[in-house]
C-alpha cells in the first residue's frame, strides 16, 4: 500500500510540470492562448501539486526509513537485440529530493512574482511558456536516474534560459546576449552528449545505479577505472562549467541579466546556474575515481570563485554585481564537490539559491528603498567602509582593469576561436560565390563582394 | 512477391501525373490549383493506404494487385518495402502541404503542372528498386526544374551543368555495372561513376554548389521539393550501398562527414535565409548518409533512417515556414533583424519547433534519431561520433541565430495583414502533431526503421557472399 502511494506521489511530482507545459503550450499551438489569470492559476496548481507530492514522498521516506525510492517508467526506446535502450527512471534520494523541492519552491515564488511583474506585458504568455519548459527541465534533471534522462532535462533548461534572456526581443542587446548564452550552452550540451555516449560504450549503460553502485547518495562508488573516469569526468566538467558559468565560460552570466528580473532570479541566481554543480554532485563518485580529475574540479572552482569575487567588487549595477556574487559561490560549491564535501555542497546550493533569489527579486526596488531611507533620515546613507589595500598600486590597477573587463573571456574566446572559425567560412562562402558566378558567366556587383567579407554571426560586444 | 490488396502505388503515381495533365489543360490558375490539391490529396491517401496495407499483410515488401507495370513491362517496377513505406506518404504530405500553403498572390507563378510532374518522378523513384528506373527518374526530374527556371527568367546554366554531369555519371555507371562482371575493372569504374553521380545529386562536398544555385534562382517550393525528400540518399541506398566495397563506404562516410561539418559551419555565415536553409539541409542530409554507410552497424543505420524521416518532417516544415515568411516580406536577409514575432507568432513558434527538431532537441522527432546515430557512429569510429555531435551543436547555433534574425528586433511594420492564414495554420498543426508525436512516442517508428535496417544489412551480406562464391556471374546493381 505504501509502495502504491509512493509511486502515485512520485508520478505526480514528474507529471505536474509536464501537464503545466501541455496546458500552456497546446492552446498556443492551436491559436487560442489562455488568459493571464488562467496561466497564473495553472502555474500555481502545478507547482503546489508537485511540491505537495514531493513533500509527501519525503514524508513516506522518513516513515519507512528509506533513503532511495525509484520510479521506473521503463524503456522509452529499446532495441533489445542491439542492447540499445533509452531508459526513463527517476530517483528520489538525498540529492534529488531537496533539489526538486527547491525547484518547486523557487519556481512557485518567482511565478507569483512574475504574474504581477509582467502583468499586461505583451510577452506574458511567452514568458510562462518558457517558464513551464524550465520547470519541466529542472524536475527531470534533478530526479533523473539515468544520464540520458538528465540530458533531456539539461537541454530543456538550456533552451528556456536562452529564450528568456532574449525576452525583451524588440531590443537588440537582449537578443544578442540570448544568442551568446545559447552558444555557450551548445558547447556544454555537446560535451554532455559525448560524455553520455562514452559512458554507454565504456560501461554498457547510462544508469547511475549501474555506474556508481546501488547504494544511496552519497555513499556511491564509481565502477569505472581511473583513466575512463578521467575522460568521462572531464567531459562532464566541461558541460558543468558551461552551464554554471565557470571560467572560461563566465561571460554569459552578466549578459543573462538582460532578461526580466524573475527569470534572472530563477535562472542565474537560483537554479539554472547550479545545474552544473548538481551534475557534478550526481557524478561525484566518478570524480573521486580520478585524483587528477578531482584536482581539476577544485582548481576550476577556486579559480572561478577568485575571479568572480574580484570582478563583483567593481560592478556598477546591482544585477551584474549579484551575477558575479553568484558565480563566486558557485565556484566555491564546485571546489567543495571536488574536495568530496557532498552534503556541504548541497546545503550550500540550497542556501545560496534562496538568498540570491531574494536579492535578485528585490533588486529592482533597491534604489527606491535607498531613496526612502535617505528621505527618512534626511541625509545620504554612509558610504561603505574603505578596505586597506593588500596589493601594490600597479597590481591593483591591473586587477581593476581585469575586473572591469570581466576577464576578457568573451573577447579571448571570440578572438581565438569564434572569429577564425567564421572568417574561414566567410572565405569559403566567397569562393563558392565566385565559382558559381564563373559557371554562370556573370560578374558580381561591387557591393556584394564587399558585403560578403563580413561574418553575419558577429561576436557580442560588451555594452555594460 | 507478395501483393497489396489494391493498386495503391500506381494510384499514388498516377494521381499527380493526371493532375499535371489536368492542370496544364486548364487556363485558370485557381482551377489548376484545385486540380493540384486534389491530385496531391489522392496521392497522399494512396501512399498512406499502401503503407497501411503493407503493415497488415505483414511482409517486408509487396507490389500492387492488378499491377499494370507487370502487364506492360513483365516485371514489378513499382514495389513498396519497409524502407520506402513511410517515405512515400511523408513526401506526398510535404508536396500537398506545400501546395496548401501557397498564397493566392503566388498562384500565377506557381506552376502546377511542373510541380506535379516533379512529384510523379519523385514518387516513381521512391517506389522503385530498378536501377534504370531510379536513374531515369533522377534524370527526368531535372526537366521540370529546368523549365521552371526558364519560366522565371533565371539562368539554368549552373543547374544544368551539374545535372548533365550527374546524368552522364549515372547512366554510364549503371551501364558499365550491368554489362561487366563484378571482378572486372570496368565494373569498378562503373561503380565509381555511379557513386560520383549519386553523391552529386545528394549534394556532397565538393559537388554541392548546384544546390545553392537552385535555392537562389528557383522558386522556394520547387527547390524544397527537389531536395528535401533526399532522393540522392535514396538512390545511394538502393544502388550502391548494398554492393559497395568497404573502402568505398569509408570514403563516402568521410566525404559525408566533411559535408555535414562544412555545411554546418556555412549555415552560420549566410546572409540570406534561403542559403541558410540550403546549408542546413545539406548538413542534415549528409548526417543521414554518414549513418547509412555504417552497413554493419544496425543502430547507426536505424538512426540514419529515423533521421531521414526527421529531415523530411522537420526541415520540410522549416522550409514551408520560411516560404510563408517570404510570401509576406520578400527574400529574407539574415544581416538584419526583422521583428516579425508580434505579427506572426505562430510562424515563429513553428520555425523554432522545426528548427529544434532538425537538431535533435528532446521531445521532437529528431531526438532519438540523433541519439541512435551518435551511438552507432561511435561504435564504428569515435571521431565520426565526435564530428556528428559537433555538427549538431553548430546547427543548433545556426537555427537560433536565424530565428533571432527573422523574428526578433524592432517590430515589423506593414500595411497588409500578415497573420497566419487558416491553410497555413492547418499545415502547421499537422506537422507539429507529427513532430511532437513522433518525439514523445518514437518506439513504433524506431522498430520499423530497425527492421528495415536489419533487412538491408542482411541483403548486403547475402549479396557479398554471392559475389564471393561466384564473382563472374550476372552483375548486380543494388537490389
Amino acid at each position: 500500500m505504501i509502495d502504491l502511494i509512493s509511486n502515485v506521489l512520485m508520478s505526480i511530482v514528474v507529471l505536474s510540470p509536464f501537464l503545466l507545459l501541455a496546458s500552456i503550450g497546446i492552446p498556443a499551438i492551436v491559436g487560442y492562448p489562455l488568459q493571464e489569470r488562467s496561466v497564473a492559476r495553472g502555474v500555481q496548481i502545478a507547482v503546489c501539486t508537485g511540491l505537495a507530492a514531493a513533500c509527501g514522498v519525503v514524508l513516506l521516506m522518513l516513515i519507512t526509513g528509506s533513503r532511495l525510492e525509484v520510479l521506473e517508467l521503463g524503456q522509452w526506446v529499446a532495441l533489445p537485440s542491439e542492447t540499445f535502450h533509452f531508459h526513463i527512471k527517476f530517483v528520489f534520494d538525498r540529492l534529488s529530493v531537496p533539489f526538486c523541492i527547491l525547484s518547486f519552491v523557487l519556481v512557485g515564488t518567482i511565478g507569483a512574482f512574475a504574474h504581477r511583474y509582467l502583468h499586461r506585458e505583451q510577452g506574458y504568455r511567452r514568458f510562462f511558456l518558457f517558464f513551464a519548459i524550465f520547470l519541466l527541465g529542472m524536475v527531470i534533471a534533478s530526479l533523473a536516474g539515468t544520464i540520458e534522462t538528465l540530458f533531456v532535462g539539461w537541454e530543456l533548461v538550456g533552451l528556456s534560459s536562452a529564450l528568456l534572456v532574449a525576452y525583451f526581443q524588440t531590443r537588440l542587446n537582449p537578443v544578442r546576449n540570448g544568442f551568446r548564452v545559447w552558444s555557450v550552452y551548445r558547447v556544454s550540451d555537446a560535451a554532455f552528449l559525448l560524455a553520455a555516449v562514452a559512458l554507454h560504450h565504456l560501461h554498457g549503460e547510462g544508469d547511475f545505479s549501474g555506474l556508481m553502485g546501488s547504494t544511496p547518495w552519497p555513499q556511491e562508488a564509481a565502477v569505472l577505472p581511473g583513466n575512463q573516469a578521467f575522460l568521462v569526468g572531464l567531459l562532464l566538467l566541461v558541460a558543468a562549467a558551461g552551464k554554471s558559468a565557470l571560467i572560461p565560460f563566465s561571460g554569459w552570466l552578466p549578459r543573462a541579466m538582460e532578461g526580466p528580473t524573475p527569470s534572472s532570479a530563477v535562472f542565474y541566481g537560483a537554479l539554472s546556474v547550479h545545474l552544473g554543480a548538481f551534475l557534478l554532485l550526481r557524478v561525484s563518485p566518478i570524480l573521486e575515481a580520478s585524483w587528477l580529475l578531482s584536482a581539476c574540479v577544485v582548481m576550476l572552482g577556486l579559480g572561478s570563485a577568485l575571479f568572480a569575487a574580484i570582478t563583483a567588487s567593481v560592478q556598477t549595477d546591482v544585477k551584474s554585481g549579484l551575477a558575479y556574487a553568484s558565480l563566486t559561490q558557485v565556484g566555491l560549491i564546485t571546489a567543495e564537490i571536488g574536495l568530496g564535501f557532498r552534503y556541504l555542497a548541497l546545503i550550500h546550493i540550497i542556501g545560496h539559491a534562496c538568498l540570491r533569489t531574494l536579492q535578485l527579486l528585490r533588486a529592482p526596488t533597491l534604489l527606491q528603498d535607498y531613496r526612502a531611507l535617505e528621505n527618512a533620515i534626511g541625509e545620504r546613507l554612509p558610504a561603505g567602509r574603505a578596505v586597506t589595500p593588500v596589493a601594490t598600486e600597479p597590481t591593483r590597477q591591473w586587477l581593476y582593469r581585469m575586473a572591469l573587463q570581466r576577464g576578457d573571456w568573451d573577447a579571448r574566446l571570440d578572438r581565438w576561436i569564434v572569429q577564425p572559425f567564421l572568417r574561414f567560412f566567410v572565405r569559403m562562402s566567397q569562393l563558392e560565390d565566385r565559382w558559381l558566378r564563373r559557371l554562370d558567366g556573370t560578374t558580381p556587383p561591387a557591393s556584394a563582394e564587399q558585403a560578403a567579407g563580413e561574418p553575419t554571426a558577429a561576436p557580442v560586444h560588451v555594452t555594460s | 512477391m507478395n501483393e497489396l490488396h489494391l493498386p495503391w502505388l500506381e494510384l499514388g503515381v498516377l494521381a499527380p501525373l493526371l493532375g499535371a495533365f489536368g492542370a496544364a489543360l486548364l487556363s485558370d490558375s485557381k482551377a489548376g490549383r484545385r486540380a493540384g490539391l486534389w491530385a496531391g490529396a489522392v496521392a497522399l491517401l494512396a501512399t498512406s493506404a499502401a503503407w497501411w496495407d503493407l503493415a497488415i499483410v505483414h511482409v517486408f515488401e509487396a507490389h500492387d494487385r492488378w499491377d499494370l507495370m507487370r502487364y506492360l513491362f513483365g516485371r514489378d517496377l513499382l514495389v513498396i518495402d519497409e524502407l520506402s513505406a513511410p517515405l512515400l506518404p511523408l513526401v506526398a504530405l510535404l508536396y500537398l502541404l506545400t501546395q496548401v500553403t501557397t498564397s493566392r498572390m503566388k498562384l500565377e507563378r506557381f506552376w502546377v503542372p511542373g510541380y506535379l510532374t516533379s512529384q510523379t518522378a519523385t514518387m516513381v523513384a521512391l517506389s522503385s528498386r530498378e536501377p534504370w528506373l531510379i536513374v531515369g527518374m533522377l534524370v527526368l526530374g531535372v526537366v521540370p526544374i529546368w523549365l521552371k527556371l526558364k519560366r522565371r527568367g533565371e539562368s539554368p546554366r549552373v543547374f544544368m551543368l551539374y545535372m548533365s554531369l550527374m546524368s552522364l555519371l549515372l547512366i554510364s555507371g549503371v551501364g558499365l555495372i550491368s554489362q561487366f562482371s563484378n571482378a572486372s575493372f570496368a565494373h569498378t569504374a562503373g561503380l565509381l561513376l555511379l557513386t560520383a553521380g549519386i553523391l552529386l545529386r545528394a549534394g556532397v562536398v565538393p559537388l554541392h554548389s548546384w544546390v545553392i544555385d537552385l535555392y537562389e534562382k528557383a522558386g522556394f517550393a520547387s527547390a524544397l521539393m527537389y531536395t528535401t525528400p533526399l532522393i540522392g540518399v535514396y538512390a545511394a541506398l538502393r544502388l550502391i550501398l548494398p554492393v559497395t566495397p568497404t573502402w568505398l563506404l569509408t570514403s563516402i562516410a568521410l566525404l559525408a562527414l566533411l559535408t555535414a561539418l562544412y555545411a554546418a559551419g556555412m549555415t552560420l555565415v549566410q546572409r540570406d535565409a534561403r542559403r541558410f536553409y540550403c546549408m542546413l539541409l545539406l548538413s542534415n542530409s549528409a548526417l543521414v548518409l554518414v549513418g547509412l554507410v555504417e552497413l554493419n552497424q544496425p543502430i547507426g543505420m536505424t538512426g540514419a533512417l529515423c533521421a531521414w524521416l526527421s529531415v523530411i518532417l522537420a526541415l520540410g516544415g522549416l522550409g514551408l515556414t520560411l516560404r510563408c515568411v517570404e510570401s509576406r516580406t520578400g527574400r529574407i536577409s539574415l544581416a538584419a533583424y526583422h521583428g516579425l514575432f508580434e505579427r506572426t507568432p505562430m510562424l515563429a513558434g513553428f520555425f523554432l519547433l522545426t528548427g529544434l527538431a532538425s537538431i535533435g532537441f528532446p521531445g521532437t522527432i529528431g531526438f532519438i534519431a540523433i541519439e541512435l546515430l551518435v551511438d552507432g557512429t561511435i561504435q564504428v569510429s569515435p571521431w565520426l561520433g565526435v564530428g556528428l555531435v559537433i555538427t549538431a551543436a553548430i546547427n543548433g547555433l545556426a537555427v537560433l541565430h536565424a530565428y533571432f534574425r527573422i523574428f526578433t528586433g524592432k517590430p515589423h511594420t506593414e500595411t497588409i495583414d500578415v497573420r497566419s492564414r487558416p491553410r497555413e495554420r492547418l499545415a502547421i498543426l499537422v506537422l507539429t502533431l507529427m513532430i511532437i508525436g513522433g518525439g514523445l512516442w518514437p518506439q513504433p517508428g524506431v522498430n520499423s526503421r530497425f527492421h528495415a535496417a536489419a533487412h538491408l544489412i542482411e541483403s548486403r551480406q547475402d549479396l557479398a557472399s554471392q559475389s564471393a562464391a561466384a564473382p563472374r556471374q550476372q552483375p548486380a546493381v543494388g537490389h
